[in-house]
């Protein structure tokens, strides 16, 4: 059998989202991946999100290239329309699919081979355009399908499975996204779903390109000692820059929130706050904010994220945003309806227009 | 009748200037003034992969038949470029005419016995009479426009006429500039020399319900009239005009008056992978997409070909084709993408493909290609070429029947999947190998997940014989099935016919003007051209009814010709090759003697089996 799908069953009792929807209702056919694969805790914390935004789900795409990361766009919202393509070309399918319906919630899900090796032109045009698409790396440093090959985003004397390191530096998406001008930046780690679900709903809401790499270790071919995409380097090199909460427009923003972290981390102190408010009315606020940082501002962020990673430490959170985003549209100058929907009668000219447009090619 | 009656409206010329210099103004305008002085015309322009300075040469054709195929026979030359007047010398027929620039001395190697050399000195005019560095080289240009109107008899106020149109209004010191150079020109011609000669153009009416056009221009317009609304690309020559034209025809049909915002989102992709992507995306969202480029770009996006074939996208693709291989020679026509159209991408993989004879055909089939990819979910080619894309052709004025609708094809919108219990993407409901799509966003109900990975017919993934041979079966019946909604071949039949010319394209006009030619001699041909692909059941039978075809392509490999064997039952012994791959336009002189020579090697053959 080369395809599983789950058992039906929904327990009466399930928490409803605004729609009447469970999170079993986000879900997608069995996950194929290794038992322990970052990329499932990263399904997991999406199929969070989306209920939790109450998207619906035939109003969602999941669009994705080729390779393990690329698998998870059927591991979640079955109900939504899902676009495996070609490998290292999901933004260019996505990019065409915007521009005929810009209605739709855009997920890209990549990984670290799909895009930053073979899909890395793509990557950077459709950061350059703004698509309005939160784009997902699941990152975790190797090539799993093909056992265990260094991607480009290894970092310098990690070692694979065989003891070998690399040699190549690491292209860095984040900071590839600041440079790029990206106007949603994010890191985080498959296994920190407090930070990650916030982020993911910031994203999805973000009107533009919304870039979240995910550190996501591969259990199988670089979890060992010696990596620096395991899951026992990533906790022990995290930093935190800022605890994030997300609220849509509608929602009231409290004074202060209590994220669901701090249920099992209340030492934490209560920090500084600071709220940034989107251009669709929706606000992210992030709190223990670290006093030198500014996640507006695009050149502070790549300064401190690259002193930091002299350190070794690994920076994560919501780590830029530009409040102001004009999406590709806005740049096209499209009409406000969703362009594959226009009545013919406005797209063709007619007989009459063609006649007086003969007269100039007399 | 005498000689010289007969080369009225009967001629050939050429222009050879240096690139960048303004000449293809000048050109135009030569072309459309014969044009509007009713007279059936052509103009191929043989330009370099150059912006400034290499050599370029302008044909025009004359002919009162209609004849307008590229002819390698100039009559008269208009040699402004120092660097080639050798072999512009060189291609004059006996007894041609030689126009150059007099104000320098022309050495007297490169005289040719019957050969007139007419000397006028254009430069020396424009620099007395213009003062910036630039207008005089311009109206270098410009003056031998004038030179030529009065030698071919060329009527001035048609020209005056076609100068105030394009330079009426804000433009008017470039309209008095131009006509002063190309008074410079004329008056210089009629006072030194006899006046016209006996190639010369006389009015007719030939052209009262026709237009000058490209076949891009053409095609992007039909786009627009199909109502595509997505189009994505990636500069390449000789293409880019082609989306050029649909972004000025998109600024003035698909602009909200209110609003300013526009009804077509126009994408320059990074480079031709991420054109198709946009293609293809926009496409499985439900728009009508498409992009535009040539052979080089195909080749790029085969990968991005084979997901569309396999997971059934509607996506046009217009193939402006160039000599290849690789960069090959960028600004050349040929034909040599059929075969590479035809199966493009790894794997079993088969495309509908439309082939335009002109830019009259471009238009139309650009219509057509969204209706068959839509209604067929797959990829279609509209394989134009260099010379039909780029070059000025006079068609018949392009008619728009308001009843058209788009033919959407098996689209299931919310309401119909009410209907149904259950939808799956790729069964075969109807048994015609094409099933039914949704489009992404209009109902739960219709989701599916489209993969170019290896499929079942209710669309999960499979790595099971069976379940993979049931879907690429059934596409490839889909395909095949489509033989009959392409444009069907344009068959000109002769009783008692007992061979047959095929041919594909922009070769039309040779095979035409050939035809005629070969049937002075009293032999009979049946004439094919093929329009669409797969080939319709009429192929086979035009193929099977001739002892002996020719078929008449552009192309070394003889691409058309290993498709007719590929593609129907007819025997290798019943076609025979006319070729002709160098760059240039075919012309009725390469097909009479290709014809001939084959008959000869045929003639030959026959007696020895007998």
């Amino acid at each position: 059998m080369t395809h599983i799908a789950k058992p039906r069953v929904i327990h009466p009792r399930l928490e409803k989202n605004e729609l009447g929807l469970t999170r079993r209702d986000y879900e997608g056919t069995m996950s194929t991946l290794c038992a322990g694969c970052g990329h499932d805790s990263i399904t997991a914390a999406l199929v969070e999100a989306v209920w939790d935004l109450a998207v619906p789900p035939h109003r969602a795409a999941k669009l994705s290239g080729i390779g393990c990361s690329s698998k998870t766009s059927a591991y979640f919202m079955s109900q939504s329309h899902g676009f495996n393509s070609v490998h290292g070309r999901m933004p260019s399918i996505a990019a065409g699919a915007n521009a005929a319906n810009r209605d739709l919630v855009y997920i890209g899900i990549s990984g670290d081979g799909d895009s930053l090796s073979i899909g890395l032109g793509q990557l950077c045009h459709a950061i350059r355009r703004n698509l309005n698409l939160i784009y997902l790396l699941e990152n975790n440093g190797v090539y799993g399908l093909t056992k265990g090959q260094f991607s480009a985003s290894a970092d310098v004397g990690s070692k694979s499975r065989r003891g070998v390191p690399n040699e190549q530096p690491p292209i860095d998406p984040v900071l590839l996204s600041l440079t790029l001008g990206a106007t949603f930046v994010a890191r985080s780690f498959s296994g920190d779903k407090d930070q990650l679900v916030p982020i993911l709903k910031a994203g999805i809401r973000h009107s533009g390109f919304a870039m979240v790499d995910v550190i996501s270790p591969c259990v199988t071919f670089n979890d060992h000692v010696g990596s620096t995409k395991s899951y026992a380097h990533t906790r022990e090199h995290y930093l935190e820059v800022a605890e994030t909460a997300f609220f849509e427009p509608d929602e009231v923003v409290p004074a202060d929130y209590v994220p669901q972290a701090s249920e099992i981390t209340t030492e934490i102190a209560p920090g500084e706050t600071r709220d940034v408010r989107m251009h669709d009315g929706s606000v992210v606020r992030f709190r223990h904010v670290a006093e030198d940082y500014d996640p507006t501002n695009r050149d502070a962020a790549y300064q401190y994220i690259r002193r930091h990673q002299a350190r070794g430490e690994v920076v994560t959170g919501l780590l830029f945003v530009d409040p102001e985003s004009r999406d590709h549209h806005a740049v096209l100058g499209t009409v406000r309806e969703p362009l594959w929907d226009l009545p013919f009668d406005e797209l063709c000219p007619g007989s009459e227009a063609l006649d007086a447009l003969m007269a100039n090619y007399r | 009748m005498t000689v010289e009656l007969d080369r009225v409206n009967d001629f050939a010329f050429k222009i050879g200037t240096v690139n960048g210099t303004g000449s293809a103004s000048a050109n135009g305008l030569l072309m459309q003034s014969i044009f509007r002085m009713g007279v059936p015309v052509s103009g191929k322009n043989v330009f370099p992969s150059n912006i400034q300075g290499l050599p370029t040469w302008y044909e025009i054709r004359v002919n009162r038949r209609g004849h307008v195929a590229r002819i390698p026979r100039f009559d008269l030359i208009v040699a402004m470029n120092p660097a080639t007047y050798k072999r512009d010398i060189e291609e004059l027929a006996p007894g041609g005419w030689l126009l150059h620039d007099s104000s320098w001395p022309m050495a007297d190697t490169l005289r040719r016995d019957g050969v007139t050399f007419i000397g006028v000195p254009l430069a020396e005019i424009c620099v007395s009479e213009f003062e910036a560095a630039r207008e005089r080289i311009l109206m270098k240009n410009i003056a031998y426009t004038g030179a030529l109107a009065a030698l071919l008899d060329i009527d001035m106020e048609v020209i005056r006429t076609l100068l105030e149109e394009t330079f009426g209004g804000r433009k008017k010191h470039l309209l008095d500039s131009n006509f002063t150079a190309i008074k410079l020109g004329y008056d210089y011609v009629r006072t030194h020399y006899d006046c016209p000669l006996p190639i010369r153009v006389a009015p007719m009416s030939a052209n009262d319900d026709s237009i000058l056009i490209d076949g891009n221009t053409a095609a992007g317009l039909g786009c627009v009239f199909a109502g595509a609304t997505v189009a994505a690309w990636y500069p390449i020559t000789p293409s880019t005009s082609l989306v050029d034209g649909f972004t000025a025809f998109a600024k003035r049909f698909r602009v909200d008056e209110e609003t300013g915002l526009s009804r077509v989102a126009i994408i320059q992709a990074e480079d031709e992978l991420a054109a198709a992507g946009i293609t293809i995306g926009a496409g499985w969202a439900g728009a009508r997409a498409f992009t535009s480029t040539s052979g080089a770009g195909i080749s790029l996006m085969g990968e991005f070909l084979g997901l569309a074939y396999y997971a059934e996208v509607p996506s046009v693709f217009f193939d402006i084709e160039r000599v290849g291989p690789s960069t090959g020679m960028p600004t050349r026509t040929q034909q040599g993408d059929l075969l590479l159209c035809a199966y493009a991408s790894h794997g079993d993989t088969k495309h509908i493909c439309l082939y335009p004879r002109d830019p009259a055909e471009c238009f139309e089939f650009a219509v057509t290609a969204f209706d068959l990819a839509e209604r067929y979910q797959t990829p279609v080619f509209v394989l134009s070429d260099l010379d039909i894309g780029m070059n000025d052709w006079v068609v018949p004025k392009l008619r728009w029947d308001d009843r058209y609708r788009p033919d959407r094809g098996k689209v299931l919108d919310a309401d119909d999947l009410e209907k149904i219990e259950k939808f799956y993407r790729y069964l075969d409901v109807d048994g015609d190998g094409i099933p039914y799509r949704t489009v992404p966003g209009e109902s739960p109900k219709g989701a599916y997940f489209t993969r170019g990975s290896g499929h079942t017919k209710y669309g999960t993934y499979t790595e099971d014989s069976d379940e993979y041979l049931e879907v690429v079966d059934r596409l490839l019946r889909k395909i095949n099935g489509a033989a009959d909604a392409v444009p069907a071949p344009e068959i000109r039949s002769r009783p008692e016919a007992r061979f047959g010319l095929v041919s594909i394209g922009g070769c039309d006009g040779a095979v035409r003007e050939a035809l005629d030619e070969l049937e002075e001699e009293g032999e009979r041909y049946d004439y094919m051209r093929v329009r669409g692909f797969p080939f319709s059941q009429d192929v086979t039978r035009f193929l099977e009814a001739h002892e002996m075809n020719f078929v008449v392509e552009q192309n070394r490999d003889a691409q058309l010709k290993s498709l007719l064997l590929l593609e129907t039952t007819v025997g290798k012994e019943r076609l025979a090759s006319v070729l002709s791959y160098g760059g240039l336009p075919m012309s009725a002189h390469h097909v009479v003697s290709g014809v001939r020579e084959r008959l000869g090697v045929g003639v030959q053959q026959e007696g020895a089996s007998a």
